[in-house]
């Protein structure tokens, strides 16, 4: 599904590398989760996968199911099936969540050729999912994630996820900020979307989230590197011992 | 003091081409003294203090600069409403492409006719807002408009209306130079909604006169057309009174030039005066001015100001936006906010807010912004498949959408929103 070779980069603004040299496969169907340190560069290969400004590759490569991610515009990436669930989703004034979906919904339809979604069958897959997500109506109707609590930014993100229906999702520590209610619903709402044709990249620093979304491979991240790759185990370890004894083993 | 001699020159080039109508006594005498009024001012120069921002020099000519036609598709705005349409042709009423001009709850005349009438209630109003708008800030090209206005209509609404009035402002002429001037008057308690459409002539100059007594509703929805090489100077002097809703709000589509002034002076307690525009500018040869003056002369009254402009491409955008507070004017509620959005480096937005309080009793802010689109925003919006050019339009409809939702009509305003897309659609 997702294949990235040898991945180094850098600030586009200054000499700074934040990358260097990741290297990752995820199958189809697989979930992957990443743990480590703050700072060493989780969001910013999210953020590289999906194409935002400011960063610069100066080595490696990033495929989607064989296509080259790097060359492409970031809601050409969206289109071919990537959604990164922010770590921190953008609060838009002025631009209501509903009208937010559906456009996000047709454009990447509209790009894959296929028609537009009714506004009557529109209504009814939204209502469905955000039921599942306990997001009421109100929060449908409220500007993009404005005044939307931590938890609550955090479901919508999924809530796009679900509505998108992607194949390859990264998750950046989309638990912080959910009450243990709220982590449970995100969880499930994550494994209803598991399916042998979709795979996940779930980016967190606890534990907990990976009792409810069982991953099939774990790494830890350190200083722009994967520098420990292993089973579920490793979340384990990192939730009991901290990185230390992961990193000066590596070291 | 005698005027500088250009200015006086511009003056007398400008009066040269320009010839009063003829109407009864009375009207002869307010033009007259509008006449007066404009030769002790002169026309601006980019010296005074309201002109800095905004060069009258095109506006001062004797002839107008000719302005191309814009040939559009799209069906006229507002057609789905139920209206009383009056239409003018560069400045002349079209009667063939009008309307009856009737309505239940309204009286609807042509202005030459009013002013042929020995006694008309219109008497009271027509020069006589304007006259009182010239203080404390000249406004010449409003003074020349009383004089010579050659066309127009008079409206007097003495109930709710039953439906709004449109006047469509037709260009057809590349050279045309027209002055219109209407005037409403809105009895005790009673409501219209008056909508304005079209670019109208090459170079025009309007004025409103709005006298809303106690109790009284009045809506304004102006759209400002789309042809590329037009000018407009526009006016709106309104005096309202106790416990009245005055509420106007323009959308102004591309255009050389644009200087819309609105004056309103609050004269009776607890009323409402909301002005609000929106305008979408593209190339370095667009040019909008908003120039407000709102007067709070009695207690418990609210006013609001709410202008957005979205300029790309070198495109100028100017503000100039003024909350008086006279003494006694205690618990006035002023808010003023003006805001750009810049699509590029090239683009200017010029503003000016001004607060002058002589009551200690009063709550009024203002702010003025100016920022591009919010790169975040944009990534967001992108992360999630939308086209880069539709999520900046997006974006620009979200920041044009606080002026929009001064609009009470949900209609009009889904109207104008609609062409908004259309427009940015095409421009982005
Ligand atoms: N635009 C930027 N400007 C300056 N520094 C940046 C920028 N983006 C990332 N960095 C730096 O790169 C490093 C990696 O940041 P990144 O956000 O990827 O870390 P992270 O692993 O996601 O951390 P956390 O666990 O705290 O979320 C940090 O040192 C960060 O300060
Ligand atoms: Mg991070």
């Amino acid at each position: 599904m997702l294949n990235i070779k040898g991945l180094q980069v850098k600030l586009e603004e200054e000499d700074k590398q934040i990358l260097k040299g990741v290297d990752l496969k995820i199958e189809p169907g697989s979930v992957h989760a990443i743990m480590g340190p703050n700072g060493s560069g989780k969001s910013t290969l999210s953020y590289v996968l999906s194409g935002k400004d400011g960063y610069e590759v100066t080595y490696g490569s990033a495929q989607l199911e064989g296509a080259d991610l790097l060359d492409m515009e970031p809601e050409e990436r969206a289109a071919a099936g990537l959604f990164l669930a922010f770590q921190y989703p953008v609060e838009i004034p002025g631009v209501g969540n509903m009208t937010f979906l559906r456009t996000a919904v047709n454009a990447q339809r509209k790009s894959r050729g296929e028609e537009e979604l009714s506004a009557g069958d529109f209504l009814k897959e939204v209502r469905a999912k955000a039921k599942s997500l306990s997001i009421d109506a109100d929060m449908l109707k409220r500007p993009v994630n404005v005044g939307f609590s931590g938890g609550e930014k955090k479901r919508n993100e999924i809530l796009q996820m679900a509505m998108l229906e992607p194949k390859m999702c990264i998750l950046d520590e989309t638990d912080s900020g959910l009450d243990v209610d709220a982590m449970k619903l995100v969880a499930e709402g994550v494994n209803a979307l598991r399916s042998e044709g979709r795979s996940f990249l779930v980016i967190t620093h606890y534990q907990r989230l990976l009792d409810h979304i069982q991953p099939d491979v774990v790494h830890i991240m350190a200083d722009g590197r994967i520098v420990k790759t292993g089973g579920p185990e490793l979340a384990l370890e990192v939730e009991n011992n901290g990185y230390a004894d992961i990193l000066a083993e590596v070291a | 003091m005698a005027l500088a001699k250009l200015k006086a020159d511009v003056t007398e080039a400008r009066l040269a081409r320009l010839a009063m109508p003829d109407g009864a006594g009375w009207a002869n005498a307010a033009r007259a003294d509008a006449l007066a009024r404009l030769q002790a001012m002169g026309l601006p120069s980019k010296r005074d203090e309201y002109w800095k921002y905004t060069d009258p020099t095109s506006l001062n000519a004797p002839d107008a600069p000719e302005a191309a036609l814009f040939h559009s598709d799209e069906s006229p705005l507002f057609d789905a409403v139920d209206r009383v349409r009056i239409v003018f042709v560069d400045g002349v009423f079209d009667a063939d492409a009008s309307d009856d001009l009737s309505a239940e709850g309204v009286e609807i005349e042509r202005l030459a006719d009013a002013m042929a009438a020995d006694i008309h209630w219109v008497k009271d109003v027509y020069g006589v807002l304007e006259a009182r708008g010239q203080t404390p800030v000249n406004r010449p090209f409003a003074a020349m408009n009383t004089a010579f206005a050659s066309d127009g209509v008079v409206i007097r609404a003495t109930a709710k209306v039953s439906k709004p009035i449109n006047l469509i402002y037709l260009h057809q002429d590349v050279a045309s130079d027209a002055i219109l001037h209407n005037v409403v008057k809105v009895e005790a308690g009673a409501e219209v909604t008056l909508l304005e459409t079209g670019p109208a002539a090459a170079r025009f100059s309007k004025q409103l006169e709005v006298e809303v007594a106690d109790g009284g509703t009045f809506h304004h929805v102006r759209a400002q057309g789309r042809d590329h090489e037009r000018r407009a100077v526009t006016h709106c002097f309104a005096r309202i009174g106790a416990g009245s809703t005055f509420k106007s709000f323009t959308l102004t589509f591309n255009g050389v030039l644009t200087r819309n002034d609105c004056i309103i002076e609050i004269v009776g307690d607890e009323a409402v005066a909301h002005v609000a525009g929106a305008c979408v500018g593209d190339g370095r040869d667009f040019h909008h001015d908003d120039t407000v003056f709102i007067t709070h002369d009695a207690v418990n009254c609210e006013s609001r100001q709410v202008f957005k402009k979205v300029l790309r491409n070198g495109a100028t955008g100017v503000f100039q936006g003024k909350i008086l507070v006279k003494a006694g004017a205690q618990k006035t509620d002023g808010y003023q906010i003006s805001q750009s959005l810049l699509l590029d480096d090239d683009s200017q937005f010029l503003a000016k807010p001004e607060l002058e309080i002589y009551a200690d009793d009063v709550a009024c802010s203002h702010g003025s912004t100016s920022g591009a689109i919010d790169e975040e925003a944009l990534f967001y919006l992108r992360s999630r498949g939308l086209p880069e050019k539709d999520a900046q339009s997006l974006l620009t409809l979200a920041f044009v959408a606080e002026a929009l939702e001064e609009i009470e009509d949900e209609a009009l305003a889904d109207d104008l929103r609609d062409r908004l897309e259309g427009w940015l659609a095409r421009h982005t």
